[in-house]
């Protein structure tokens, strides 16, 4: 069973339609990267799959379960979108760090409020509190920063607060990790630091989902790749199918803007 | 100059008195007014559309009146117009229809700074306490408030400033704060009158007091700079 299936997802803003008809599906341990020109609506699609944007139409179904169907109201009361939403991580273009906290804090904040809805939570508060701050500190070293921290984001270079920020979701766990165009707000010295973080999350079998405008890293990690343009799935396939085969006339020309050069 | 030197400790002890009352006036409305602000401030955000057009209303014709006025209307309108003095014709009675017109000012003020202070927090703060499944409380309180207190603490300190300054519209009321003292020795009172000098020495009252707090502000302020 794959661990998440869309179905037919639209979404219009007024009477723009951002995205048309959207159906894909991802298995467990699998890389999904996301590809098209901007405005083409992938950036909105993730947002959807967190449940920042509701779509007009369609499913979601993560482990088979129904996270949202535009048809059943039942799947959209408030109070349980915030626990669906913890299925997917999402890991901002922008970080989107907090800035009153340290690199470790930032890692930590969310699980520590989350642990206060445990039954268990008051007699066994310090000990939960000591494994959620040994699993931050294990999660930035695996991020490569353990030296910092205990810096607040604006201490940090952006390629750093963006590992911060990769870190934060993983503590939660997700199912899915989405990444939102994880390496635009950088310099292209730093983009390389980021790239191989994400690549290493790729190995060890992380379920993603990537925008990115970075073609050479997307066919390297990906193991699925939608073109997109103008909210609909122009092209799906194997990177190399997707890249060196493309099908459509729209895919070859957004493409050769990259291979140029 | 001999007449001067013994007319200062009577001045002085009436000045302490008056300006004991202006310290509780100041004190009591930033207590009230800094909680009530934020109140309206997410009145005059709010989706429900008739409670927002009714707050924003509030707080224009507030900020479009004097101060005094609303003194005025606080401290006479129950006994004149609706025949029920609620506020007593003591000095207290005064304090309290004087700490209620200053709320109520002051708390419309604070709350378009506070307005602007939380605006002025990015929206992706947000969403990211939203992706990690925080409530929209545990997001105010734990990411959003400091982060605004941080942007306001400026504009605040301002009007801080100014409401030591605008206590003294109180006098109008007769409130016995450090204006009401001083001019009582232009009445007459203790055996000093015609006396202008006293008034003129309560400016430095104010001034010292206001040195203070632009110090202690300023500290809140950089205490705050530890993060951008």
């Amino acid at each position: 069973m794959p661990i998440l299936e869309v179905e037919h997802i639209s979404k219009a803003f007024g009477r723009t339609e951002v995205l048309t008809d959207i159906s894909f599906s991802l298995e467990q341990g699998q890389v999904l990267s996301l590809i098209g020109s901007s405005g083409s609506g992938k950036t909105t699609l993730l947002r959807c799959l967190n449940f920042l944007e509701q779509p007009d139409n369609g499913v979601i179904r993560v482990n088979g379960e129904t996270l949202f169907d535009a048809q059943d109201p039942a799947t959209q009361k408030v109070a349980e979108i915030r626990k669906k939403r913890l299925h997917f991580g999402l890991v901002f273009q922008s970080f989107n760090l907090f800035p009153q906290y340290t690199a470790r804090e930032n890692v930590m904040l969310a699980k520590k409020l989350l642990v206060q809805e445990q039954p268990d939570f008051k007699a066994r508060k310090k000990e939960i509190f000591r494994e959620i701050e040994a699993e931050a500190d294990e999660l930035l070293r695996q991020m490569g920063l353990s030296d910092r921290r205990d810096n607040y984001p604006h201490q940090l270079s952006g390629g750093q607060c963006q590992r911060v920020a990769i870190a934060r979701a993983l503590a939660l766990k997700p199912d899915i990790l989405c990444f939102d165009e994880p390496t635009s707000a950088l310099d292209p010295e730093l983009t390389g630091e980021v790239l191989k973080v994400i690549k290493g999350l790729a190995v060890q079998n992380t379920t993603m989902i990537i925008v990115t405008h970075e073609m050479a890293f997307a066919r390297d990690v990906s193991s699925q790749v939608i073109f997109m343009d103008e909210g609909q799935i122009l092209e799906q396939g194997r990177p190399d199918q997707v890249f060196n085969h493309p099908r459509e006339e729209r895919t070859k020309q957004f493409l050769s803007r990259f291979t140029e050069g | 100059m001999e007449l001067f030197l013994e007319q200062l400790p009577i001045v002085l002890r009436a000045l302490n008195t008056g300006f004991l009352q202006t310290l509780k006036l100041f004190f009591v409305t930033l207590i009230g007014a800094i909680p009530l602000g934020l109140i309206i401030a997410f009145g005059s955000m709010s989706r429900f559309k008739p409670l927002s057009y009714l707050v924003k209303m509030i707080v224009t014709i507030i900020r479009g009146t004097p101060l005094m006025i609303q003194l005025l209307i606080v401290y006479f309108f129950p006994g004149l117009v609706l025949d029920n003095p609620i506020w007593g014709s003591g000095e207290s009675g005064r304090f309290l229809a004087a700490s209620v017109a200053f709320i109520i000012n002051y708390a419309c003020y604070f709350s378009e700074i506070y307005r602007g202070g939380i605006q002025s927090v990015p929206i992706g703060q947000q969403e990211a306490g939203l992706v990690l499944g925080m409530t929209k409380n545990q997001i105010f309180f734990r990411v959003t408030l400091l982060q605004m207190i941080k942007r306001i603490i400026p504009p605040m300190s301002n009007e801080i400033i100014t409401l030591v300054k605008d206590t003294s519209l109180s006098r109008i009321i007769s409130l016995q704060e450090i204006i009401w003292a001083g001019q009582s020795f232009m009445r007459g009172s203790q055996g000093i009158s015609g006396a202008i000098w006293p008034l003129f020495f309560t400016a430095i009252y104010y001034l010292i007091f206001n040195g203070i707090l632009t110090v202690l502000l300023g500290r809140l302020e950089k205490k705050l700079n530890y993060f951008r």
